[in-house]
């Protein structure tokens, strides 16, 4: 499950040091942002040994790579593929030809490392408005690629948009992501909630994230991590709809009726894969029964 | 009539202090009083030597002491609790004989037995009145409950009130009553309300504390405590505090009314007093400015003295009817033994205060603490010094597990069940090692600096001089 992805800095060990505990589904451990440039390398070499030496739960482990244009790109994709977290985090991604370029790369790594090719998965970062444009070849170039991830600070410098917490200048970019992603099979993950303060407004961002068909959301704040569990989480009474829809399509073909109502309204298709998804999704969190 | 004299030095002078004598403070002022300078400097340069010390606690701002004890004018401490620069100069052997630590409820019952003999207390006082009726809510400096002046202001052979701030007699609600008082000083000022209290106590916002905080009020929750009726006490720091912000809406939940929350007051457990969640609140000392506008003016938010609070001498007392404690640890040991009297190597930084007292006296005390603090682990073979004894600590949680003390197998049973991530301390500890690695044990120099007594009235642990 990627409901939640936390972003751990990756300069400070005492947030690497707990960032298991904070309750998000997923940890970005971030080479990028989070540290300035003349920290590059401590902040690199902090990652490797936290890697090796705390229990990362390696599934759960993203890394965010610097910029692709950039020297300590590389580096730090040379220092990190050999430790085998799950995922690595390419940003400013454009085009699919920036995928091809790191899996190439990532692919000489693994043969190197004697790992095995293709088992090191990307979630790039599309935060430009060519990424955008460009998102369903970014998302269908590569097996590796797990998901995509919005970044809308970044867009919207790019866009020359007014960033702002109801999020209207994102729209475009959130429908296209989703739409992208899904087209191939890969998961969406939202842009995080900069406010670290206004819980409410998370919240609200959060609601509109998963009604518009996103996995997920990052945080940059561990107080988010909690709210963005619950809004991704399904309801209860979500459950208890989709397994009804489920069971009287398993009553109307034992019947053999055509067609199937539950509740007066017509069962469709669609409704039965959206009900198969949301049980899928609540049996990976124990919320089955 | 009066009992106002002109200054300092006159009182000292009518109170017969003598060389050899014992002199009291309280601590209310906290590291922003300057009534313990003030006095010392005036003892001083009437040359009387030889003096002990009986202050509830003592903070940074009193280094002034390290003087004093050089020239010979101090010669021995018995506190609760000491920190900054007087504290490390105690670590490093200052003193030819041990300091004295007692707890909030073991000060007062000295007092009162007899054990320690006050000659002279000199007691700041936010408000007074001409004939000593005094109290901490009113005037500039005011810091709420005097709940640790009290005891010395019952007993003491002499007491002076030191105030800033004369009211018109009779003065009330008087903390400190006439009946009590020999003399009154007024000074133009007690304190830097900067050090006094804080403006407003805030709860962390350090997510691991907070992780910490919110399992510890899931604990309380499927402890079986959390029902019309509960009490309450928590610290004002780190994760101890933040526990009240998890709990209120466990509360509301359920639909608990508690019946009181104890101790050191805050703002937080001012409001849980305003929305309802607690009857009154039993106050000796208040933490912030919130907590001293409530005492001042609201009837359910009660000042009570030490003796009231946690002494083991009194006939009942607030603690033997508290539910829940939450308390922080510097070390905590395989026998859940706690230390905060000194850090990791051996420094004294701090205090019993009431930590003793309400551990042993709740139903269930909850040490909250991340697994270590830089490099150093909170869980040791043996702490270096024993200020709570495990026997009377229940639970401890941190940030990646909850320790139930082996002697409450029934709250281990009930909570195994709860979704808590319950284990043995001895796992907690192996985990923290991984990330800490064992430290070198210390080697402290084999003379004891301060020795912890119980609050009744056994020594428990000698804290050694460090290099």
């Amino acid at each position: 499950m990627l409901r939640s992805l936390l972003f751990i800095p990756g300069n400070s060990p005492s947030m690497l040091q707990n960032a298991d505990v904070l309750g998000a589904d997923a940890y970005i451990i971030d080479l990028e942002d989070a540290v300035s440039p003349k920290e590059k390398d401590a902040a690199r070499l902090l990652v490797i040994n936290a890697i090796k030496a705390l229990d990362f739960d390696k599934n759960k482990t993203i890394v965010r790579v610097n910029p692709l244009h950039t020297e300590d790109c590389t580096v730090d994709i040379q220092a990190i593929v050999p430790l085998a977290p799950a995922f690595i985090m390419p940003t400013k991604v454009s085009c699919a030809e920036d995928i091809i370029k790191i899996s190439e790369l990532i692919e000489l790594i693994e043969e190197k490392s004697k790992l095995e090719i293709g088992r090191t998965k990307l979630i790039p970062l599309i935060e430009t408005a060519e990424g955008i444009e460009n998102a369903y070849h970014i998302a269908n170039s590569s097996d590796r690629i797990a998901a995509l991830f919005l970044g809308a600070e970044d867009l919207t410098s790019d866009m020359q948009a007014i960033r702002t917490k109801q999020g209207n200048e994102i729209a475009y970019a959130r429908s296209r992501i989703v739409t992208a992603a899904r087209a191939c099979n890969i998961e969406a993950i939202d842009t995080p909630f900069t406010d670290a303060h206004d819980y409410e407004g998370l919240i609200e961002d959060a609601r509109i994230a998963r009604s518009l068909g996103f996995t997920g959301k990052a945080s940059i704040s561990p107080h988010h991590v909690e709210g963005i569990n619950k809004a991704f989480t399904p309801t209860y009474e979500e459950i208890n709809y989709a397994k009804n829809v489920i069971e009287a399509i398993e009553e109307g073909k034992r019947l053999g009726k055509g067609a199937v109502s539950l509740g007066g309204k017509m069962i469709d298709r669609p409704i039965v894969l959206r009900a198969q998804k949301l049980l899928n999704v609540a049996k990976q969190l124990g919320m089955e029964n | 009539m009066d009992k106002i004299l002109p200054n300092i030095r006159e009182s000292i002078l009518k109170s017969g202090l003598k060389d050899g004598m014992t002199i009291s403070f309280h601590h209310h002022l906290r590291n922003g009083d300057y009534v313990l300078n003030m006095v010392m400097r005036e003892i001083a340069a009437l040359k009387i030597k030889n003096l002990t010390i009986q202050a509830s606690a003592l903070f940074d701002c009193h280094y002034e002491l390290i003087e004093h004890i050089k020239s010979g004018v101090v010669s021995h401490i018995e506190t609760n609790y000491m920190s900054g620069r007087i504290a490390s100069a105690i670590s490093h052997g200052i003193l030819k004989n041990p300091v004295i630590f007692r707890s909030h409820g073991g000060r007062p019952a000295a007092i009162k037995s007899g054990r320690v003999h006050i000659d002279v207390a000199f007691l700041a006082a936010p408000a007074a009145d001409k004939m000593g009726n005094s109290n901490g809510s009113l005037g500039k400096s005011a810091c709420g409950s005097l709940g640790y002046a009290i005891p010395d202001s019952e007993c003491a052979e002499k007491v002076i009130i030191i105030t800033n701030t004369l009211l018109p007699y009779p003065l009330f609600p008087a903390s400190i009553k006439e009946s009590n008082v020999d003399y009154v000083v007024k000074v133009d000022a007690i304190g830097n309300p900067e050090g006094i209290v804080s403006g407003t106590t805030r709860i962390t916002r350090d997510p691991i504390a907070l992780k910490i905080a919110e399992y510890a009020a899931k604990l309380i929750k499927y402890s079986g405590l959390l029902k019309n009726g509960f009490s309450f006490q928590t610290g004002a720091g780190g994760a101890s505090l933040a526990v009240t912000r998890y709990l209120k809406p466990i509360m509301k939940e359920l639909e608990v009314k508690g019946s009181f929350g104890l101790g050191g007051i805050t703002k937080y457990l001012v409001d849980m007093l305003n929305e309802g969640y607690f009857e009154a609140l039993q106050d000796v000392q208040c933490f912030d400015l919130q907590a001293v506008s409530s005492i001042r003016d609201n009837p359910k938010h009660i000042e009570i003295s030490a003796t009231e609070y946690s002494s083991p001498l009194s006939k009942s007392r607030a603690t033997s009817s508290l539910d829940v404690v939450v308390l922080g640890a510097t070390q905590i040991d395989t026998d859940f033994n706690v230390n905060v009297h000194t850090d990791s190597f051996g420094i004294i930084t701090g205090g019993s205060g009431g930590h003793s007292d309400t551990a042993e006296d709740s139903k269930l005390s909850i040490i909250v603490a991340p697994l270590f603090r830089a490099r150093l682990p909170l869980i040791v073979d043996k702490v270096q010094c024993i200020s709570t004894l495990g026997a009377h600590i229940d639970a401890l949680v941190t940030q990646r597990g909850i320790a139930i003390n082996p002697k409450r197998q029934e709250l281990y049973e009930i909570l195994k069940d709860a979704a808590l991530p319950v284990m043995p301390i001895e796992e907690l500890k192996k985990i923290t090692e991984k990330y800490t690695g064992i430290p070198d044990k210390i080697s402290p120099i084999e003379k004891c600096v301060a020795e912890v007594e119980s609050r009744h009235g056994k020594i428990i642990d000698c804290i050694f001089a460090v290099e």
